[in-house]
């Protein structure tokens, strides 16, 4: 009896997609199965108010890999990407700001205003970033590494992977050694006195991470988001039509190639028979079968909720429940009436068509994370804020404006207190009142407010524990340790069952490079 | 602090040798009396109570219990029905063993396992994400083992209930001078015998009832060195001596697989998962490297050694627990891990590890012996186990 599909993909995220695409480029028969209502995870652009668009996820993206762009054919299907140009204005809490501009030279003029020091060393600093970055996407654009994987193809990765080491000469090879484990503090210290400068950049080693500034590895989770060899410091994408479109995207490209999805289509449970993986139960009872099932839900929830416990030893089992899954994100999102003023901001608008930072230095970073430590919402959250309306007005009545914030730190799990709807509208306040220390019209111009707390994030994505990277980009939950060591490569304990999401390498962001490997793997496993 | 077992009120005043051993935490007698052989005798004669107590004990329960044990026990638990008791091991990921004991099934959702050595944790382990719950039992539920060819008189004479039904590795409910108890027709003697289950508190009168019901029948309170050689003539493995449990080697050759302990009968390859079944299904497919056999030591060969110094052969005046080298033409081919003069069977019996090239049943092996401080090797043959089995064992 031969199945109607041949793999069925559980979750219809961007890096299911991606895997979907190219199996069915492959020629096979797939089925993707989405619970929500609509395909693309994480990129999910909704009108939650009445001519106002929001991307309710992921709301920016540093750089796509560039095969599933070009194998997919993503321009053809729509693909619209909108470099930002600033890359990051962050304003100063005593008015004025620092603007970083794609080109480095422009950004050195920009952080001489500050520091002559600072400037005169920004070009080298964009230049360690880069070379750190690209080495990163040498190794990001490969399976990674199994050193469980005696005489394999692992062996001749190992050989590569310290030859590509090499090749960063002597002294890159040291820098780079040295920054992985760094905290982003000392990374700073090591290079700018500028506060704002330092908080600007600092900002994104722990955006999504449940550490301040002043921990272990945040060097490498800074350096995590610069994984391209664009030389580009805090480079960041939108999409026309909001990140939804990628999504549209991506769908349309792997319908292109035959990929059946179905939305509304819950997956209750992966049936394995005799070790292997042998098709899925939704919840409402119907049977698919399949001979591979790939899911692009998290490890966490992959592992412990879809399978049969029985099915898995308790040692991979309890290597499973102790993946790191911290979320501390939530998402604001405000509909604008007008533009922020910040205060002392340069006229137009024109540094505010990149991320918007709250971060004016370190330590305003490293308080804001002290509260979560304890279990607390941060008294004065660290935002990432986006207009994205500036460079796209179709997501906005004329003249108005979407505003969508990422704020941290929210503890997905509060000491004292549930997430409930007086926590949301203090978390809403907290974020508006922050805001209005910098741009006073905010609170008057805001129209309409949503509030994702990190349980709503857990719940509207399947992102468990609210953790947006699919488990925490700490060093020891990366590579060849992610999700979990000895199985960084995509396949699981049974056989046929693989990951294909953000909770593999190389983890979190909008890349589709865990989707890109996933398939590669699965295609090389079926030849 | 070593502590008295829930019998230790009665037991202490019976051990005249103060002859006591510690086992998982408790002193139980290792003789009553000033030697064993009496009660070595009770055991295949008459009839023995042996406190058992110091076994770990674990209650599982709930919904899933069945699918837990069936996870962790290599046996096919759910062919065990309420009321049936099953003997099996349990292993690693990578198919080796972590210890064995038995299984007995009280209810639908209610089960009694018996181990060696603390298991509280791999249990629980292996429990997550099932609806089952496992409690530790040890020190709360107490245990007799009422061992021989008279067992069934005693226990019948003591008990409320007839078992004369009551066959091997099957329990049943009744009450021993008022006390209700589980009794299992199980035991580590290959006898006939009973285990009986209660709870610690009420251990004084179900050791009274059973004294004095036994009395007209010869039961004599037996210790461990009685029980060690009877044991050893059941062919029944004892963890830490006859194997080391996977978690506690200190290397990989100081584990055993259930195929090279002999277990293969306990081995359910058909079950679609439990934990070790991938690798046990590779060793079967491949074979194992080890087997455990019996061996019987000639006794010519004994005399010839002993001989050459004007001696009688020494026999061990009781079971020995250590490893001794086992030889083919020269060639270490394996060990001996327990051995004794058996009394009934009038043959000096050993278990050992062999190269499965020269475990096949009748081979000529040589083991060591010491003779006046001098290693020397005696003859000995492979024989399958048990060496003592009495029709009624089963019966």
């Amino acid at each position: 009896m031969s199945d109607a599909y041949d793999t069925v993909v559980i979750g219809a995220g961007h890096n299911g997609l991606v895997t979907a695409a190219y199996l069915a480029r492959a020629g096979q028969r797939v089925l993707m199965l989405e619970g929500r209502a609509h395909a693309g995870g994480a990129l999910s652009t909704e009108e939650t108010f009445e001519g106002f668009k929001f991307d309710l996820g992921a709301h920016r993206l540093s750089r796509l890999h560039p095969p599933v762009v070009d194998d997919l054919k993503l321009a053809s299907h729509g693909l619209d990407l909108l470099p930002c140009d600033p890359c990051v204005f962050a304003p100063s809490p005593d008015g004025g700001g620092l603007t970083l501009w794609r080109d480095p030279r422009r950004s050195a003029e920009a952080i001489r205003r500050f520091s002559t020091s600072d400037a005169a060393r920004w070009p080298d600093f964009t230049d360690t970033v880069t070379l750190a970055g690209a080495f990163l996407e040498s190794i990001y654009a490969r399976p990674p590494i199994d050193f469980l994987d005696e005489g394999g193809p692992g062996a001749l990765t190992i050989v590569g992977t310290a030859l590509r080491l090499r090749r960063l000469g002597r002294r890159g090879m040291m820098q780079l050694l040295r920054m992985l484990p760094m905290t982003v503090t000392e990374l700073m210290d090591d290079w700018f006195e500028t506060d704002l400068l330092r908080g600007a950049l600092g900002a994104l080693g722990v955006t999504g991470m449940s550490q301040g500034p002043m921990a272990a590895g945040t060097a490498f989770a800074f350096l995590h988001q610069h994984a391209s060899p664009e030389p580009a410091v805090r480079e960041t994408l939108r999409v026309r039509g909001g990140m939804g479109a990628l999504a549209a995207t991506l769908r349309a490209a792997a319908e292109a190639h035959g990929v059946e999805i179905r939305t509304g289509a819950w997956v209750e449970r992966v049936l394995v028979e005799d070790g292997r993986a042998a098709g899925i139960v939704l919840v409402d009872g119907e049977e698919i079968r399949a001979g591979r099932i790939v899911s692009n839900a998290d490890p966490r929830r992959t592992f412990l909720d879809l399978i049969d416990p029985i099915c898995l030893e308790p040692g991979f089992l309890r290597s499973v429940r102790n993946i790191r899954f911290r979320g501390v994100c939530a998402r604001v999102n405000l509909a604008l009436e007008e533009l922020p003023r910040f205060k002392g901001a340069p006229g137009g608008d024109g540094h505010l068509r990149g991320s918007i930072t709250i971060s004016p230095d370190l330590e305003y970073l490293e308080r804001a994370f002290d509260d979560a430590k304890y279990g607390r919402l941060s008294r004065r959250p660290y935002l990432e804020a986006s207009i994205p309306s500036l460079a796209d007005p179709t997501l906005a009545p004329p003249g108005k404006h979407v505003m969508s914030i990422l704020v941290q730190y929210a503890p997905y799990e509060l000491s004292d207190g549930v997430w409930d709807e007086a926590m949301r509208d203090e978390l809403g306040d907290r974020t508006v009142a922050t805001l209005a220390e910098y741009a006073p019209n905010v609170p008057g111009a805001v129209l309409h407010r949503q509030v994702l707390t990190p349980p709503d994030i857990e719940s509207e994505f399947g992102l468990t524990g609210g953790d947006i990277y699919h488990g925490q980009m700490t060093l020891d939950q990366v590579y060849f340790m992610r999700p979990i060591p000895g199985w960084a490569r995509y396949q699981t304990p049974i056989a046929g069952l693989y990951l294909c999401g953000a909770g593999t390498h190389p983890g979190g962001g909008v890349t589709g490079i865990p989707g890109y490997h996933a398939a590669g793997t699965i295609l090389s496993d079926t030849d | 602090m070593l502590s008295g077992t829930p019998f230790h009120s009665r037991t202490a005043p019976l051990c005249q040798g103060h002859n006591w051993r510690r086992w998982a935490g408790y002193v139980v007698a290792s003789s009553y009396g000033l030697t064993h052989d009496h009660e070595y005798q009770a055991i295949r004669s008459s009839a023995a109570l042996i406190d058992v107590s110091p076994l770990y004990k674990y209650a599982i329960r709930g919904s899933d219990a069945e699918r837990l044990l069936d996870r962790v026990l290599t046996r096919d638990v759910s062919r065990c029905n309420v009321g049936r008791v099953m003997y099996g091991p349990w292993c690693d990921e990578t198919g080796k063993v972590i210890d064995d004991g038995t299984l007995q099934r009280l209810g639908d959702e209610t089960f009694r396992l018996t181990s060696g050595e603390p298991n509280l944790r791999w249990l629980c382990e292996s429990a997550q994400g099932l609806r089952a719950t496992v409690e530790d039992d040890s020190d709360t539920i107490a245990a007799l083992a009422l061992q021989g060819p008279l067992a069934r008189h005693v226990l019948g004479n003591a008990c409320d209930s007839d078992l004369m039904d009551l066959d091997y590795f099957r329990l049943t409910f009744a009450r021993i001078g008022g006390v209700p108890v589980t009794i299992s027709r199980t035991g580590y003697t290959g006898d006939l015998g009973y285990e009986i289950w209660l709870e610690a508190s009420a251990a004084d009168t179900v050791w009274d009832t059973l004294v004095a019901a036994g009395r007209p029948f010869g039961l004599t309170p037996a210790g461990i060195l009685a029980l060690d050689v009877a044991r050893i003539e059941a062919g029944l493995l004892l963890i830490n001596v006859d194997y080391i449990p996977a978690n506690r080697a200190l290397i990989e050759s100081r584990k055993s697989s259930p195929f090279e302990l002999g277990l293969d009968w306990t081995v359910r390859l058909e079950k679609s998962h439990f934990i070790g079944r991938d690798a046990l299904l590779a060793e079967w497919q491949r074979g194992p490297e080890w087997k455990l056999k019996g061996l019987e030591l000639d006794w010519g060969s004994l005399e010839r050694v002993y001989g050459e110094f004007g001696l009688p052969p020494q026999l061990p005046g009781v079971a020995w627990r250590t490893s001794v080298p086992v030889y083919v033409q020269g060639q270490q081919v394996g060990y001996a891990t327990s051995g004794t003069w058996s009394p009934t069977l009038k043959k000096y019996i050993a278990l050992a590890h062999l190269r499965t090239a020269h475990a096949d049943t009748g081979t000529r092996v040589e083991m060591e012996v010491t003779a006046e401080h001098q290693r020397k090797r005696v003859s000995a043959r492979v024989v399958e186990k048990p060496f003592f089995e009495p029709e009624r064992k089963r019966a």
